[in-house]
């Protein structure tokens, strides 16, 4: 659990300022790593196939370069995945693509809401200044020297990366409700947390997470004896009872 | 006396966190309607009073939990409830019948003195490039290839028997790839303050007008203008178009206003940006008509010159709007 991050402002009616925090160089070339990855595959993939369907056995060339069904069935749509990922699934995942959702970001306006059509094409087109002169040279280097990790692109657009949180399990803050006495809310939440995912941890890790916590909260009072993982999660259980 | 102080919080804190699965209903309802997966009023309705809710639990939030998964989950909820409330759903079809039937014509609008000042000045480069070919001919070698000047010395055009070579379609995308790169180059080279677009306008124009002067040298100025006119009248407008766009950007950097530089350029270049879109679409019919039209000699001149007019008025009719207007049906009046 963090603080609040710092990030982009949206103003409200209701008086709350919500602080969405923004995406920084690291994870928008992390995410732009994974969909590079996956367009060369996607785009690779295809020529291969469509090669060897054209050719009707093991080759990816022909001899015969300018004809049409070559060009059209094998080559452009290679290039058209490779090139047009980006916008398409942008416009069609409303503001993400396989990558950016991977690493948890979205494109949103500088209002906080979902970018246009217009938008998302704009921004895109603003690749060619972006890449140059090569690895994405200016955009990185605008991204490291902007306040909001704006590349040209974003800074054409009106957009900007945002973290999307991870959803919280709305059992496990309910759960956690039900802890809080002894414990305050915060501990209620750990323990509701370390409580739900303990037959996904392995033994040693429930053990030591559990002698963690009952330290922290019962201090020299809490019983740290060796005992097996079913009596530790009996102890935590004593600790915040539902 | 009331209870103590942290009993209090404490028990607050429980009876907030116990309203979990409200936030969750609140932000599948929001999500819902975001995507435009639902048109159900009383949905809509009922997000105005989530929206509430979770202001005032987030408020709660930050004060008795303020660093806990609740507060980070209530604040994702909030802002997801308020993007939805104040921006509306997203919807694909909307959004692309919006982009061409309202933000392309308008941003053809505004940008009508900077599409005025980039033709005149294309047209001007053209007029140089022919008036320096005329009077220098030897200076083509500058404008053109070895290959191509020694085809027209010969006395053909280069477009000739272009199709034995080349199936149509394989020319057509090849020509209308570069056309598009040209166009997108136009208009992003305007963040260079303009000059990148002044220099691909110009030298498009010189090209042309070089070109014409030296075939014009050899007899060929006909058949030139007979190969062009089916898809020159939209390729050159384009061109044209693009680097009003281009130039726009640039007058946004170098005249910022008293908005700033950087808010300049986001309004120019969001203004702007969305002609490109139209001109890629354009290019894909004049780089078809360049591939299966303009090279073929079975095509008469006013076959070409009707093709060229007519796309070039479909193409005025795509940019104004008129091709996509919706036409609202008025109420009878009783009488």
């Amino acid at each position: 659990m963090s603080a609040p991050l710092s990030g982009l402002s949206i103003e409200s009616d209701t008086g709350i300022e919500v602080s969405l925090p923004v995406a920084g160089p690291g994870a928008r070339a992390y995410a732009f790593l994974i969909d590079w990855h996956a367009r060369l595959i996607l785009g690779v993939a295809w020529f291969v196939i469509a090669a060897v369907l054209y050719n009707g056995r093991l080759s990816l060339t022909t001899s015969l370069t300018h004809d049409p069904l070559w060009f059209g069935a094998v080559v452009m749509p290679a290039l058209a995945i490779y090139f047009l990922y980006h916008p398409v699934l942008e416009v069609a995942m409303h503001g993400r693509t396989p990558g950016k959702r991977s690493v948890g970001i979205r494109v949103v306006t500088r209002a906080g809401g979902p970018p246009g059509a217009g938008a998302l094409l704009v921004r895109n087109v603003f690749r060619l200044i972006d890449s140059l002169p090569v690895a994405y040279g200016v955009g990185l280097t605008l991204m490291v020297l902007t306040k909001d990790s704006l590349r040209c692109g974003d800074m054409a657009a009106g957009t900007l990366l945002v973290y999307e949180r991870p959803a919280a399990d709305p059992a496990l803050l309910q759960s956690a409700a039900q802890r809080v006495g002894v414990l305050d809310a915060a501990g209620a939440e750990i323990v509701a947390d370390l409580l739900q995912r303990w037959t996904s941890l392995v033994p040693e890790a429930r053990v030591r997470l559990a002698r963690k916590l009952l330290q922290r909260y019962l201090g020299s009072a809490a019983d740290l004896s060796e005992a097996d993982e079913l009596q530790w999660r009996a102890r935590l259980e004593r600790l915040a009872p539902p | 006396m009331g209870a103590p102080a942290s009993t209090r919080n404490q028990a607050l804190a429980a009876a907030l966190l116990r309203r979990a699965g409200s936030w969750q209903q609140a932000d599948a309802r929001a999500v819902r309607l975001a995507r435009g997966r639902t048109d159900d009023a009383t949905d809509a309705a009922r997000l105005a009073d989530d929206y509430r809710l979770l202001a005032h639990d987030l408020a709660q939030a930050r004060v008795l939990l303020p660093a806990s998964r609740a507060r980070e989950y209530l604040e994702n909820v909030y802002a997801r409830t308020h993007a939805t409330l104040y921006h509306g759903a997203f919807r694909l079809g909307s959004e692309l019948r919006r982009l061409f039937g309202v933000e392309i014509p308008a941003a053809i609008r505004a940008l009508a003195p900077y599409i005025f000042w980039a033709t005149l000045l294309f047209v001007l480069a053209a007029c140089a490039g022919y008036a320096l070919v005329r009077r220098y001919p030897e200076l083509i070698a500058l404008f053109a290839s070895p290959a191509l000047i020694a085809t027209v010395e010969s006395g053909k055009l280069w477009t000739q028997g272009l199709l034995n070579v080349v199936p149509s379609s394989i020319l057509s995308v090849q020509i209308l790839t570069n056309n598009i790169i040209v166009s997108l180059f136009a208009y992003c080279l305007g963040f260079l303050f303009g000059l990148g677009t002044l220099y691909i306008l110009g030298i498009n124009g010189l090209m042309l007008g070089a070109i014409f002067a030296f075939v014009g040298e050899h007899g060929l100025a006909g058949q030139l203008f007979s190969f062009l006119v089916p898809h020159g009248c939209v390729e050159l407008s384009v061109i044209c178009l693009s680097g009003a766009a281009g130039a726009a950007i640039g007058d946004a950097l170098m005249r910022p206003g008293a908005a700033g530089r950087l808010e300049s350029f986001r309004v120019a270049a969001m203004r702007s940006g969305v002609v490109l879109l139209a001109c890629a679409i354009l290019l894909v019919g004049a780089g078809l008509i360049e591939g299966y039209i303009s090279p073929n000699p079975r095509f008469s001149l006013p076959v070409r010159i009707v093709t060229g007019v007519g796309y070039w008025c479909l193409m005025v009719a795509f940019l104004s709007g008129r091709l996509f207007a919706q036409t609202r049906r008025e109420p009878r009046s009783a009488s």
